[in-house]
């Protein structure tokens, strides 16, 4: 008799990565969800137009590597860049936005750099960075509120929708508008109170910004699934939002005119909750122990803040994240865990004495 | 109830224990043939002492231990040695290594032996000698050899006893069934053990909390005796020798120490009651209990197995599919290794037969991209970071993985159990420690070549200043005495003042002196040639002489290899050197 060889250890968890990738993606259908309802069809769109381009990219890439090409679809992971790259991007945005974002995503940034698991950077923010800079005025239109629409209107329908962005038709008058970030960013001079009460994206608003409170929401009903499921650990999120909320307290300056908003508004306003639980928790750009991912985070909740109060750009989690890809290995080196039986921790970098 | 603390990590696989515990620890015919591995524990391994054809009993001595750090084997059964040749045994390796076959008469006729009751009035290093004469080793992992363990010195007094009943791997209830059938036994074998380490202040048996008939069993047994059963929750890795520490101690052991640093010892469950046998009845280590399970035999029990019983007997004995699944494992199913063939014994380490099918464990998928996820850090028992030593470990980065250290890594498989992406982690991590190790060997020996080297150099280089500086020295003591010789003559000569200035800071004597000085230079030289000839002929023929001996006595010592021969070489070429040196100044003299 003789019998197979393997090395130890024989039993495994059921868990896989293709299985982690689609619970992601699963995860986030409440996002999707409150924005179809509160920003129409745009984002679905987006989604699904971004899904297609990035397999058929997956795809072509792999069969240039010679590699197995169901193998390495089968892993999801190039379906939950587009995925987020779609969610984030502006609902009725061209056709050519959305597959210019989502190739330079899987082409440049994630397999140029080695495919799934060798990519420095979020291969998602990279595309939205991309579009950002290259197509400033596509990528800053975005549309209503459903709470904002004028009376009797409302958000084209699936068919419509389809035509503005494949054929270039206009969306109606009042679909578009701007988002509660840009408000803010563009009322210097008005306190906060005055510009809560003006302003119907705010004065529509439950707590934070119309339409854009359910989208965090969603996002962070996702998040929590994802939590709980032990896809990542507290450390990232909580490190962002911690930082992002301190900041925003600590410069409130009592709702004064040049107050950059308060701390509710910054946490459930643009892609705040989205990046703290989808962008920030991509393990392979991120830092790797717990204590490095909440100094990642963290470093990310105060970026976001600088960004979105002193800086250029209205949102900031994509620059924020990406700055923060840089700094992961630094970090790495500082923050490694301290091992049973050891009294200090050490540096990645150290060597052996002697 | 004892506090205990929490360890982190871990992980929660099926456990699969109640399959082989649905019955009594059971009995196997004797085998036809016994294969008792020389070497079934950590140390040196035994040395025969029997010869082929020869009758041996049941407990006779057939191996004995070498040196310190071993143990002696006995003959598990009565019958005939038949073989001691290399066999293959239970190695993650599958390699061969010396054996003792016995072929059994089924009359299994015990030797006569005798066991001490009042153990109390008994010297521990006597009971120590006896725990070492019955071949005892660490029955629950290693196989570290229990007498080494239990003589810790007078420097390292033992506070506390760990007897470690944990089991924490999957499928194994061998120490679970034996508890619950022979708690009396080991409780004995624990007081025992107490005996010999002078009553340590704490004795705790350490067990999770799967395991509800043996701590039952237990409670009677430790009831008034100081013995504490201390329950905590089952999780995978427990059972490790630091986790159990941590986690009824609180205390880390720190790295590279060993238990009884810190005034511990820990010890096998099982152990204990092979203890108890040896001194109480008498009776060597020659039978274990194994589990035998896994959906691939038809039944899944415990059985008190011969050392040296082939699996393929217990195996066949409990239905046997081979069809059905793909390996077979001796240990768990987290740090079990799957044997070769079916031909290899139980040693005394055996305490699982692991026959899976392929519905169980399955074989391996390919492995997908590590993305990082971190779960494997989620699960590491020493809070490693396992997916970084998996990148460094494929760079063959060896100071990250050093720094990241990754020899504080204890295998246990947590990491590639939880890995998403079906990295065999744990592989990686086995294959670069035994770079490391290799790569540190290899730097030893070229330090070693180095520092050899250079300093033969160095030798070489100081002979040649010493050289260097005798001649200088030599040279201005003849300028010198030249000097005053001509200073003495223009004095009479002129009868000028004398000066004490040397004769190169006088310009007008210098030239005489010159002159004076190669005259003189070569009147000596004129003189005697016959003389120097004669002097360097001697010269060479007692170092032609002092050569001879030279190499006779290197020659000696590269035959016997006492490890002297670099510095008689060494001896030999300055010899040689000298001669050929004598012999180039002959050469020009002659000239």
């Amino acid at each position: 008799m003789a019998f197979k060889q393997v090395s130890s250890p024989h039993a495994h968890a059921a868990q896989n990565t293709s299985q982690v990738m689609k619970l992601v993606l699963l995860a986030t259908i409440p996002g999707l969800a409150a924005l179809t309802w509160q920003f129409g069809w745009g984002s679905f769109i987006n989604v699904v137009l971004a899904s297609v381009t990035a397999v058929v990219c997956e795809a072509a890439i792999v069969k240039m590597r010679g590699r197995s090409i169901s193998f390495y679809l089968g892993d999801y992971s190039a379906v939950v860049t587009a995925v987020l790259l779609g969610l984030a991007l502006p609902p009725l945005a061209p056709w050519w936005v959305v597959v210019v974002g989502t190739v330079f995503s899987i082409v440049v940034a994630k397999q140029l750099y080695g495919g799934l698991g060798y990519n420095p950077f979020n291969p998602a923010m990279v595309g939205y960075v991309v579009l950002l800079i290259s197509f400033p005025i596509q990528m800053t239109t975005w549309v209503a509120p459903l709470a904002l629409l004028p009376a009797g209107t409302a958000h084209p329908g699936l068919i419509e929708s389809l035509q503005i962005v494949f054929a270039g038709y206009s969306p109606a008058d009042g679909v578009t508008g701007a988002t509660p970030l840009d408000v803010f960013k563009h009322s210097s001079g008005l306190l906060v109170d005055q510009v809560y009460d003006r302003e119907p994206l705010f004065n529509q608003a439950m707590f934070a910004g119309a339409g854009w409170e359910w989208v965090n929401l969603g996002f962070l009903l996702g998040g929590m699934v994802l939590l709980t499921q032990r896809i990542f650990t507290w450390h990232g999120p909580v490190g962002m939002l911690g930082a992002l909320a301190l900041m925003s307290i600590i410069f409130w300056d009592s709702g004064s005119s040049s107050s950059p908003g308060s701390p509710l508004m910054h946490l459930f306003s643009g892609a705040s909750m989205m990046g703290a639980f989808f962008i920030l928790t991509d393990p392979v750009s991120s830092a790797v122990s717990n204590r490095g991912r909440l100094i990642f985070g963290a470093l990310i909740g105060v970026l976001v803040y600088v960004i979105r109060a002193w800086g250029n750009y209205p949102d900031a989690v994509a620059f924020a994240v990406l700055l923060a890809n840089f700094a992961a290995p630094f970090i790495d080196n500082y923050t490694l865990p301290r091992t049973y039986g050891h009294t200090d921790r050490r540096r990645a970098t150290e060597k052996e004495e002697g | 109830m004892s506090r205990t603390w929490v360890t982190p990590g871990g992980v929660h696989p099926p456990e699969n224990k109640h399959q082989s515990v649905t019955q009594p620890i059971g009995q196997l015919p004797i085998p036809e043939k016994l294969i008792i591995p020389l070497s079934q524990h950590i140390g040196a391994p035994a040395t025969p002492c029997v010869e082929i054809g020869q009758q041996v009993l049941k407990g006779q001595v057939i191996a004995e231990a070498t040196g310190m750090v071993s143990i002696p084997m006995h003959a598990p059964s009565s019958g005939t040695i038949s073989a001691i040749e290399h066999r293959p045994i239970a190695h993650a390796s599958g390699m061969l290594a010396p054996c003792i076959e016995i072929t059994t008469d089924g009359a299994d006729t015990w030797i006569e032996h005798q066991g001490i009751s009042d153990y109390e009035h008994i010297s521990p290093r006597k009971l120590i000698e006896m725990v070492g004469n019955a071949g005892i080793s660490g029955m629950g992992g290693a196989g570290f050899p229990s007498a080494v363990k239990l003589n810790p010195g007078r420097q390292r007094p033992i506070d506390t006893l760990i007897v470690n009943a944990t089991e924490c791997e999957p499928y194994i209830t061998a120490d679970d069934s034996a508890i619950r059938e022979r708690a009396g036994e080991i409780v004995e074998g624990i007081k025992i053990l107490s005996a010999i380490l002078d009553h340590p202040h704490h004795i705790m048996i350490g067990i999770e909390d799967n395991k509800p008939e043996a701590i039952e069993a237990l409670a009677p047994h430790v009831e008034g005796t100081g013995i504490s059963v201390v329950v905590f929750p089952t999780k995978y890795p427990s059972g490790g020798e630091k986790q159990l520490i941590y986690i009824l101690t609180g205390k880390e052991l720190p790295a590279g120490k060993l238990p009884a640093d810190e005034g511990m010892v820990c010890i096998n469950i099982g152990t204990t009651y092979a203890i108890k046998r040896a001194i109480i009845d008498g009776e060597p280590l020659i039978s274990r209990v194994t589990t035998v399970t896994g959906d691939a035999v038809g039944i899944q029990r415990n059985y008190d197995t011969l050392i040296g019983t082939p699996v393929s007997h217990l195996l066949s004995h409990n239905q046997f599919d081979e069809q059905a699944g793909g390996r077979v494992v001796m240990g768990g199913p987290m740090m079990g290794f799957t044997l070769p063939s079916a031909d290899v014994p139980i040693v005394k380490t055996t305490n699982c037969i692991l026959a899976p099918s392929y519905s169980e464990i399955p074989d391996d998928e390919p492995a997908q991209p590590c993305i990082r996820c971190g779960m494997c850090a989620e699960a590491c028992p020493v809070s490693l970071l396992p997916q970084q030593l998996f990148w460094y470990a494929q760079a063959q980065e060896h100071d990250r993985l050093e720094a990241h250290n990754l020899f504080d890594c204890i295998e246990c498989g947590a990491c590639s159990y939880v890995c998403p992406s079906n990295i065999p982690l744990v592989q990686y991590y086995r294959a670069a420690k035994g770079e490391i190790r290799q790569a540190r060997e290899e730097k030893v020996k070229s330090d070693h070549a180095r520092e050899r080297f250079e300093f033969h150099k160095e030798r070489i280089e100081q002979a040649e200043r010493e050289k260097e500086a005798k001649r200088v020295a030599r040279r201005e003591a003849t300028q010198q005495a030249k000097a005053d010789h001509l200073a003495a003559t223009a004095n009479g000569a002129t009868n000028a003042p004398a000066t004490a200035a040397p004769s190169g800071a006088v310009p007008s004597s210098s030239a005489a002196d010159i002159i004076a000085a190669a005259q003189a230079r070569a009147a000596a030289k004129q003189a005697s040639p016959e003389d120097q000839r004669a002097k360097l002929e001697r010269t060479i023929a007692s170092a032609e002489q002092r050569l001879k001996v030279a190499e006779e006595k290197l020659a000696e010592a590269i035959n016997s290899d006492t490890g002297k021969q670099d510095k008689l070489s060494a001896a030999v070429e300055n010899t040689r050197q000298k001669l050929e040196q004598s012999k180039s100044k002959l050469a020009e003299l002659t000239e």
